[in-house]
């Protein structure tokens, strides 16, 4: 018999300490193929964040340094600058790349340093208990918007890869999600671009994945997915918002 | 001593640091620009892209140090750069560097503060760096040059010290020091280092490897806590470093590091002729301290006067070397435009003070 479907070896086999119902899991698992597809582990250097997305190296068997929060890009930009032809790719949440990040984001982006960044957006913080991230929509409750996020004093929620996406350094911006099997599909297919990206040197590529939190959202793990779908997508369209092919360098 | 005469240059304290760091086998520097030590980045930008070196101008400060840190990941000798306001900055990343255990070379060539301060010349910094600056509980070694000489020779030490010990070094310089010019007397270039066994390369035939500074489960912080302690024990046993000068018969003992020193040398040579029998203690390392050398010259001298270029931070570190009953005074010169003091200035005041 043929065997068509396995667990990549590069995804570590130990029960998952995320909440059920969270998306890191499948994220991890989508990254897990993508590397196994390119036969990547081998010269991959992870750069995992703060936040639910530090325990990326509890689940992914690659090379990974933990950068300080928000300074991912930075600590994968000094990778790339001393081993140009490794795999490099950052993992961060929503508080960690738009809130305190963003300067080693932008910057990142816009020298086109041939990385990575998956990018989590649960439009929370979950690791610290659920208060406001940039990202928090609109009239959301959480632990610091006890009254829902009011734009007169806490600002709009922000699409990240509709923000990068002109920057000239930026190869490849993309937004995903995993609350469905049709979205999660199309979800692989898109980090798999990501991942051709960097390794044709095209430069800086972006995958933004909308993500659930069921525990700091005070939902269930269903629930949490069809908010995903309801509230999350509508705000935060999927789509690839920028695709530079070799001619574009031209 | 022809040969010797090829390996003597006439520069500047930040060139022949910069200069040094390429012989000790940097080929990474990542820094942003800030007075007074632009001749560091300027020098490294022309210089590194020569020997297959890689020069990045980082947005910020923040920036920077994290580029050092995930260059020094990978086992690299990388390099940093910055005065007090950009090295403040930097503390969060120094912090990470100690917990991972990655090592890097920081420089300071520092001036005034708190807040923006001033360019000249300042030993201000002294707490920040030997304290370790950033939160939690670690220690950086601190090394202070006394001339453009040891801006050369430290910096071979720096990354000796840094990979030796696994730690990020810091070079605590001073605005004249780095600006000044003398003669440098170079060495042979150091081979190119082996890969260090921690060092991320890519998992390649081998178990996949972390760099990390997260410690959450039970006893897991605390084992590597006591971990790096032995190793700062090891690093205050085995490194401490100092100058003395005309110590031998000496009833009076001079403190000081860095351009004041140098100062007090001379200060030390006129008040000898006034018939002061005072000698000088220079710490090249800040931290470790030298504190068995104090401890012994406290044990015989009359006096030990401290100079420092700010309101007193080192004089703290003095107090606590010495024996218990020493006589320990501080003179100072706050830091601001032209406040260097001159050497019949701390002549003066050993006159003062000593006789």
């Amino acid at each position: 018999m043929k065997q068509v479907f396995s667990r990549p070896p590069e995804l570590i086999d130990i029960p998952s300490h995320f909440c059920p119902g969270c998306h890191h899991g499948l994220i991890h698992r989508l990254t897990a193929e993508a590397l196994n597809f390119y036969g990547l582990r081998k010269k991959t250097i992870a750069v995992s964040s703060v936040g639910c997305s530090v325990f990326l190296y509890n689940y992914i068997d690659v090379d990974t340094v933990e950068a300080p929060h928000g300074r991912a890009p930075a600590v994968a930009t000094g990778v790339r600058r001393v081993l140009p032809d490794r795999f490099v790719f950052t993992y961060q949440g929503d508080g960690d790349l738009a809130a305190i990040g963003m300067s080693e984001i932008i910057h990142c982006a816009n020298r086109g340093e041939n990385i990575t960044v998956i990018f989590v957006n649960n439009s929370i913080y979950g690791m610290t208990g659920g208060q406001m991230a940039p990202t928090t929509l609109l009239g959301m409750k959480t632990a610091t918007t006890p009254y829902g996020r009011n734009f007169s004093n806490d600002g709009y929620p922000i699409r990240m890869a509709e923000f990068l996406a002109p920057l000239e350094g930026v190869a490849f911006s993309a937004r995903v999600a995993v609350d469905k099997i049709a979205n999660l599909r199309r979800a692989k297919k898109i980090l798999f671009q990501a991942f051709q990206t960097q390794i044709r040197g095209l430069g800086f590529s972006f995958v933004e994945f909308l993500s659930a939190c069921p525990t700091n959202w005070g939902l269930s793990p269903v629930e949490a997915a069809r908010k995903v779908e309801q509230e999350m997508i509508p705000y935060y369209p999927l789509g690839i918002f920028k695709e530079k092919k070799e001619t574009d360098h031209l | 001593m022809a040969e010797n005469e090829d390996k003597k240059i006439f520069t500047r304290g930040n060139e022949a640091l910069a200069m040094a760091a390429i012989e000790a086998g940097c080929r990474y520097y990542f820094g942003y620009p800030i007075t007074p030590q632009g001749e560091i980045p300027e020098y490294l930008s022309r210089e590194l892209p020569k020997v297959g070196g890689r020069f990045l101008q980082a947005e910020s400060e923040i920036a920077s140090i994290n580029m050092l840190l995930g260059a020094g990941a990978l086992g690299a000798r990388v390099m940093t750069s910055s005065s007090g306001p950009g090295i403040s900055l930097m503390q969060e990343g120094i912090s990470y560097m100690a917990g991972s255990e990655i090592p890097g070379l920081i420089v300071n060539v520092s001036r005034c503060g708190p807040g923006l301060g001033g360019i000249a010349p300042s030993q201000g910094d002294y707490f920040q760096a030997t304290r370790g600056g950033g939160h939690g509980d670690y220690r950086t070694p601190v090394l202070a040059p006394g001339s453009p000489q040891e801006m050369y020779d430290l910096a071979f030490l720096a990354f000796d010290l840094a990979f030796k010990y696994r730690t990020p070094v810091m070079i605590l310089a001073d605005a004249v020091i780095g600006q000044m010019k003398e003669q440098v007397v170079r060495r042979e270039p150091l081979p190119p280092a082996p890969l260090p066994e921690w060092a991320l390369t890519g998992a390649d035939g081998r178990a996949s490897r972390l760099l990390k500074s997260l410690f959450l489960a039970e006893g897991e912080l605390e084992k590597q806590t006591l971990k790096q302690l032995d190793k700062y024990h090891e690093i205050e046993r085995r490194e401490p470093r100092w100058e003395e000068f005309m110590t031998e018969d000496a009833d009076f003992i001079v403190i000081a590091f860095g351009i004041i020193a140098r100062i007090a040398k001379s200060s030390i040579r006129m008040a000898r002729k006034q018939g002061i029998k005072a000698g000088l203690l220079r710490p090249i390392t800040l931290y470790p301290f030298p504190v068995e050398p104090i401890q012994k010259l406290s044990a015989r001298v009359k006096k030990i006067l401290v100079v420092e270029l700010n309101t007193g931070q080192m004089v703290d570190d003095v107090r606590l070397s010495a024996r218990p009953g020493t006589g320990i005074e501080l003179y100072f010169r706050s830091p601001g435009a032209g406040s260097l003091p001159s050497l019949e200035e701390i002549a003066g005041e050993m006159e003062r003070r000593f006789r």
